[in-house]
Parts: C-alpha cells; structure tokens; sequence
C-alpha cells in the first residue's frame, strides 16, 4: 500500500468517525444558542471556539460532517445505481439504437456545467438537502456511465466473454456475472474521486444559501456565515475551511491510492 | 550652503502654493454607499424605500418636509392657515420656484400632483396619506386651498412624505427614468445595477448647498460593503448592512459611525387568518417564547431597541408595553398545552435576505423549539418574499422591518398581509384620525398600542438601528432616519 492511499485513509476516517460520533455524543448541542457566549477563540472549554450565536464549533463540524457524508454519499449512491446499469446496458448493446440514446443522453447532461444546474435545481424546487443530493446525483449518472460502458467494452472482446456466450448466457447475465466484477475496481476508484466532488458541490451549494438549511448544519454555510467575521474572527471561516480541505484531499489520495492498489497493470509492474 | 537654503526656499514656496490650491480645490462631491438600488426613481407610485433614500428632499420636494430629527418645517409651502375648524388648510407657496426643466413651480402643479396621487386609477403606495381630501382648489398662483372631509392632525406630517411630493404635469411620462422635481440636486446619470449620479440645480430657490455632485453606489452584499468602506472607495455607507463590522470602523481613526435610531420596527409577523396562529393563546405563547435581548444581541451585535408593540421608542406617545410579553417559556408552553398544542406545532419562518432576518431568524427558530414549535425557515429573496407573503399571505411567520413612520394605521387595514382585524382598533383609528388635539392624540396612541400589544398581532421585537459608517471628514449626515431619504442639503467635507 503506498503512503497516500495510507495517508488518505486516516483523513477520511477521521471525518467519517467524527460524523458517526456525533450521533451518539458532540460535546456540546451543535444547535443550542448561547448568545452571551459568542465568538470565542478556540481553547479549553470550546475547542475551535464559538460562532456569532455561541454555538459550539466543535459539534458543529462534527454534525456538518454528517451533512457532508449524507450528501455526497446518497449523491454518488445515485450516480452508480443509475449510471452504471445505463452504461453496462450501452455496452452489451454496443452501436445499437440503445447505446446511441443512453451515451448521447449522458452527453447532454454532461455538457451543462454541474453546479449551475444544481442552482438551478434548488431554485426551482427550493433549497435543501434533498434537493442538492438530487441535483448533484444527476450529474454523477453520466459519471459511472462513461466509465462503466468504456471498461465494458473491452471486456466484451475478451475470451472468457465469448466463452460465456458460447455457454448460452445472455447479456444480462453476463453484464451482472462477469462484466459488473471485473469493472468493481474502477467504479471504487471513481466513487471515492466523486465523493469528494460530492462534499465540494455540497459545500458550495450550501455557500450561497442552497444546501442543508438551518438549523442543519452545513460546512458551507459555516463559510458563508462567517464572511463578515473574517477580519475579527478568523476561526469561524478557517475552521469549516480547512476541514473542506481535509476531506477533499483525504478523500483524493485515498482515490489515487487506491487506483494505484488495485489496478493490476500497476501492481505487476510494481512487482 | 546658500544653494541648499535657496532650494529649501523655493520647496516652501512651491509646498505653500500647493496648498493654497488644495484649498481652493476642496472636496465638492461625494460618493455615499446603500444597499438596495431602486427600481426606479418616482417616489410617488412605488413603496419603495431605496427611492427615496435618494431623491427625496434632494430631487424631490412637498409642501411640508421633514428634518434629522423627525419634526415636521415648510417645504415648498412658505407657510400655511388652518381653518377654525380645522378642515381647510391654505398653502402660500414659495415664490420664484422652478422644476429642473426650468418650468415655474405653481399652484396648479400642487393641485396636479395631490389630484394624482388621491384619483382612483391613482398607483401611489400610501393613498391613505391622501384619502381624506375632499378638495384640492387653486386660490391663484401662489396659494393652493386644500379641504379635508373631516380633521386630521397628521396632516402636515402626511404632506411632508416622500410620497406626497409636487411633480411637473409634463414629466410625468418619464419620471421614472427621468426624474424631474424641484430639488437642489438634479438627476443626472443612472448606471444601471450600479450608480445613479445626482448634481447641484444652480438655479435651485433656496440656499445652494456646499457638494455640487452626489454618487449613489449600490452594494447590496455586506462583505463587499465592507470591503467597499475599508478601502475608502466609497465615503459614506447610508446604513451598513454588517452590524458586526461596526466596532473596526469605531476604532479606525479614518471613519465615524453614526449611530441613531430609524422608523423601523423589527416584527416576527404573524399571519392572523392562519390555524393555528388565528388564536391568541398561540400568539401570545410565540410571544413569551422570544428573548428580545438575545435577538438584538445575537442578529445585531447589541444595535437595536427592544420594543413592545408596533411604535418607535423615540416617539413622544411611545408607551413600554415590552413587559407584556417578556421572556418565559414555561409560559408560553403553558399556554400552548391550554391551546391544544401541549406537544406543539409546525409552522413556517419565511426570511428575506437582510441580516436582522435572516439571523434573527435562526435565533428565533431555536426560541420557539424550546416551547415546541417547530418553525421549518425557509430564506426568500424580496422578489419571492412580496410575492408569496406579502401579496400571496402563504406563511406562518415571518421577519420584517416597516420602515415607514407613525404606520401603526396597518393594523386598521384586515386585508393587510398579516390580516389582524379588529373592529374596535379600526374604530380607535378613525377616532384617532380626525383628533387634532395633541394630549388627546397621545392618549389614543397609547390605546391603539395597548390593544396591539395585548392582541399579540405580531412578535415584536426591536426597533432597528440606523448605523451609518462615513469618513472622518464628512459631516451633516443625518444620524437618525424620520424617513428613508439621504439629505444632501447640508452635507459637506470639513476643510
């Protein structure tokens, strides 16, 4: 295993036990007031300090890692349970009418820039985190499509296919049998690189007041919140900041580490 | 030696000469900041407040006008008579007055301009100014006679809004683009979701004022505004919308903060038709649920009055009925179990976008959780917020601040969007209308906000402060806020 995919781990972890955590104890209620309290620095008693309305920052990165995970996972949850049917579809019948429609639908999909649409999308039928997981869903199908169909294909040349095939299995068969396994590693791979898409999207969507909505907390709106407090409270913006950050970056090595771990090009090479 | 003391001789002359010239070159313009850009620029046929903060008194003028400190003085009306009996108000106009486009301001303007804001078709937002004239007539062309149906004592007061000022009969196509008054200033250049540019009327009737150019820069978000005045690229900022902010300027020897009292009474509106808001043990439950001081501290970082009822605290008829509804939650859960409710209810908590609402209510969505209502917020820009709440009453609760003075007279009006209706308070009105008495007046104030308060109409919870941030040298600036406008008559830079 190589230094980053450990190094990615241990971030991700950490955020995923924080988040789990926080169901069962935070150290203090991430939604309860304390106004006479308000903007403490981080130290002792609050660990990253108050925000403007004396909540505890602590519990609230912890809760808003929930948010974050719930979001981009059920997100990417979208994106493999509709993607990668469409693409094994597109490649078992390849050139065929069916295949033309699913990859030029994704196409469409795939040409409008993401994060406006999610703008979109939460304009239109109202901000929350319903709708954001929804609006960022969508744009993962393409996604695990692509990458479904593209590895699909060239597994469909392959021996032990026709083998399968002479044996009298059909397509449905062998796409769940033989294709869908043999194309798990990538679609791991991918998952983890568009789950930290996934909590940037949130994050942003959050930021301009369309994600989780309060009193749910959200990394993102942490930031937004804090915008006017920069110049005295420096912790309300770099707290929710660097745990973004973290995540994100966990969350791409772990991808790249785990890429690196599991295709099997790379591991003989390595060998 | 002796060349160096000739050079020395010469800087000084040069230094001394630059500043003589600075002297004479003396700031006359100035570029003063708000958050909201208007819609367009006639003051008589939109609520508005943005068009106001700029064209009132400045482009505009009525007969009567306010000052800084809320009393009312002559505007274009030298002076007035008041009939006996209190129903016929003579105007003598001021003579030799112009509109911008150079046309003489009379009395058939006046009578032009009232007939139009009071007509049927009439698209003015406050007829209610307006509807107990009777009859607008024209004595010649310096005295205009107005007859009112019955007494009122606000006249003057009414005559003195933004809504009520004379406008030229041949601009009236234009106006909204084209504004023409008979101000100081005149309009000059509007820069679209940017600036409008106001500048000095030499010809204006009264005393020339000292800065002979005014820009209006709209900054709507707070963070910009921030940045905005921190870089001085603006030198006044109307009302700054980051009330947190306001101890960095305090300490910035560059800036001074104005802080002063508005028209606004911050409420948690209520709508009065809806279950279960449409009982009063509910509404006085939300009432004993909220904790004023913790709103004003934690939405507004310690600016804002907490106050009682629908009445600015800085009025003289203000009575403190703040008591009334106090913080006690064991109450309010109390009241709520006798409503019905013991295990609460859910409701809706529409925020428009600015700060006092949208923090305010996250404040007050988790006062009302601990009694166990659960308000599900749902943020709104104005568009939607006038839209569905205002025009469209779909809510349950909601934050807003009403700016405009003495409006304690919507609590009369049943169709308005939080739909009180009371009988007794709209006969109280009518009493109150036609009392001229000022004693008699101030004691019917207090019963109108009495009933209010002991009706819980609305959540009421602070009287909105006006923080204006400027640089050092500016002054003249209004502190207090009687009416959305930003004077400009006596502002100037201290030499």
């Amino acid at each position: 295993m190589s230094r980053n995919l450990i190094l990615g781990a241990c971030l991700s972890s950490l955020v995923v036990l924080a988040a789990l955590i926080s169901f069962a104890w935070t150290p203090y209620d991430h939604a309860a007031l304390n106004i006479p309290d308000k903007l403490q620095t981080p130290g002792v008693q609050h660990w990253f300090g108050t925000d403007h309305f004396g909540r505890d920052m602590f519990s609230m990165i912890m809760v808003g890692a929930r948010t974050s995970i719930a979001v981009a996972l059920v997100a990417v949850g979208i994106g493999m349970a509709l993607g990668v049917p469409l693409g094994l579809t597109a490649a078992a019948r390849k050139g065929s009418w069916l295949d033309e429609l699913i990859m030029r639908g994704n196409d469409l999909v795939f040409a409008f820039p993401s994060l406006v649409i999610a703008i979109l999308i939460t304009a239109v039928f109202g901000a929350g985190a319903i709708n954001a997981i929804i609006a960022i869903g969508i744009f993962n199908i393409p996604v695990f499509a692509r990458i479904t169909r593209g590895a699909a294909l060239s597994l469909w040349e392959r021996e032990f296919i026709l083998a399968a095939r002479v044996a009298g299995k059909g397509a449905a068969r062998i796409s769940t049998e033989h294709i869908l396994p043999n194309v798990a590693n990538l679609l791991i791979v991918q998952g983890t690189i568009q789950f930290s898409l996934g909590i940037l999207a949130e994050a942003g969507l959050s930021y301009v007041g369309l994600g989780a909505q309060p009193p749910t907390p959200s990394w993102g709106r942490m930031l937004a919140d804090a915008q006017t407090m920069v110049s005295f409270a420096p912790h309300l913006a770099l707290i929710p900041g660097f745990a973004i950050i973290l995540t994100v970056l966990g969350l791409n090595l772990m991808g790249d580490g785990l890429r690196d771990w599991l295709d099997p090009r790379i591991r003989v090479a390595r060998a | 030696m002796g060349q160096s003391l000739k050079r020395g001789f010469v800087s000084a002359l040069a230094l001394s000469s630059a500043l003589i010239a600075g002297q004479a070159w003396a700031k006359d313009d100035i570029i003063v900041a708000m958050q909201l850009e208007p819609p367009h620029l006639d003051p008589t046929s939109a609520a508005a407040q943005a068009i106001d903060s700029v064209v009132y008194s400045n482009v505009f003028e009525g007969l009567t006008r306010f000052m800084g400190d809320g009393s009312i003085v002559p505007g274009l009306a030298e002076s007035w008579e008041i009939s006996d009996d209190g129903t016929v108000y003579t105007f003598k106009l001021n003579d030799g007055v112009t509109f911008h486009d150079g046309s003489a301001m009379d009395a058939e303007d006046v009578k032009f301009s009232l007939d139009r804001a009071r007509a049927e078709d009439s698209a003015n937002a406050q007829k209610a100014l307006f509807a107990g004239i009777t009859d607008v007539s024209v004595v010649d062309p310096l005295t205009v006679q107005v007859t009112l149906g019955e007494p009122n004592g606000n006249f003057l007061f009414n005559m003195a809004w933004g809504d009520a000022v004379i406008v030229a009969p041949e601009s009236i196509d234009s106006i909204k683009t084209n504004p023409v008054g008979t101000g100081a200033y005149t309009f000059a250049e509007w820069v679209q979701g940017d600036k409008i540019v106001l500048e000095r009327n030499p010809d204006y009737w009264g005393e020339q004022p000292a800065l002979a150019k005014a820009t209006f820069k709209f900054i709507s978000d707070p963070t910009a505004a921030f940045a905005a005045m921190m870089a001085e690229d603006v030198d006044v900022f109307d009302n700054f919308p980051a009330p947190e902010n306001l101890p960095q300027f305090e300490a910035d020897p560059r800036f001074q903060v104005l802080v002063g009292s508005t028209e606004g009474e911050t409420i948690l509106s209520t709508n009065n038709k809806q279950a279960p808001f449409d009982d009063l043990r509910v509404r006085q439950a939300v009432a004993h649920a909220i904790d004023r001081q913790a709103i004003v501290d934690g939405a507004m970082f310690g600016y804002g009055t907490p106050i009682g009822t629908h009445f600015a605290p800085h009025h003289p008829a203000y009575v403190d009925l703040t008591s009334k509804s106090g913080h006690d939650p064991e109450q309010a859960k109390a009241l709520l179990a006798e409503a019905g409710y013991a295990d609460g209810f859910e409701t809706t908590l529409h925020l428009p976008p600015p700060s006092y609402a949208r923090r305010g209510g996250e404040i007050i969505a988790a006062q009302l959780a601990e009694v166990g209502i659960k308000a599900e917020i749902i943020n709104v820009e104005w568009a939607q917020w006038l839209e569905s709440v205002f025009k469209g009453k779909d809510f349950g609760l909601t934050i807003v601040s009403h700016t405009e003075p003495m409006d304690i007279g919507i609590y009369a009006r049943p169709d308005y969007y939080f739909q009180y209706d009371n009988p007794k308070f709209q006969a109280l009105m009518e009493t109150l209308n036609t009392t001229t008495d000022p004693d008699e007046r101030t004691k019917l104030l207090g019963q109108a906000q009495t009933m209010i308060a002991q009706d819980y109409v609305n959540g009421y919870l602070f009287q909105l402060a006006k923080t204006g941030v400027a640089k050092a040298g500016v002054q003249g600036l209004w502190v207090n806020a009687p009416t959305a406008a930003f004077e400009l008559s006596e502002v100037s830079w201290v030499e």
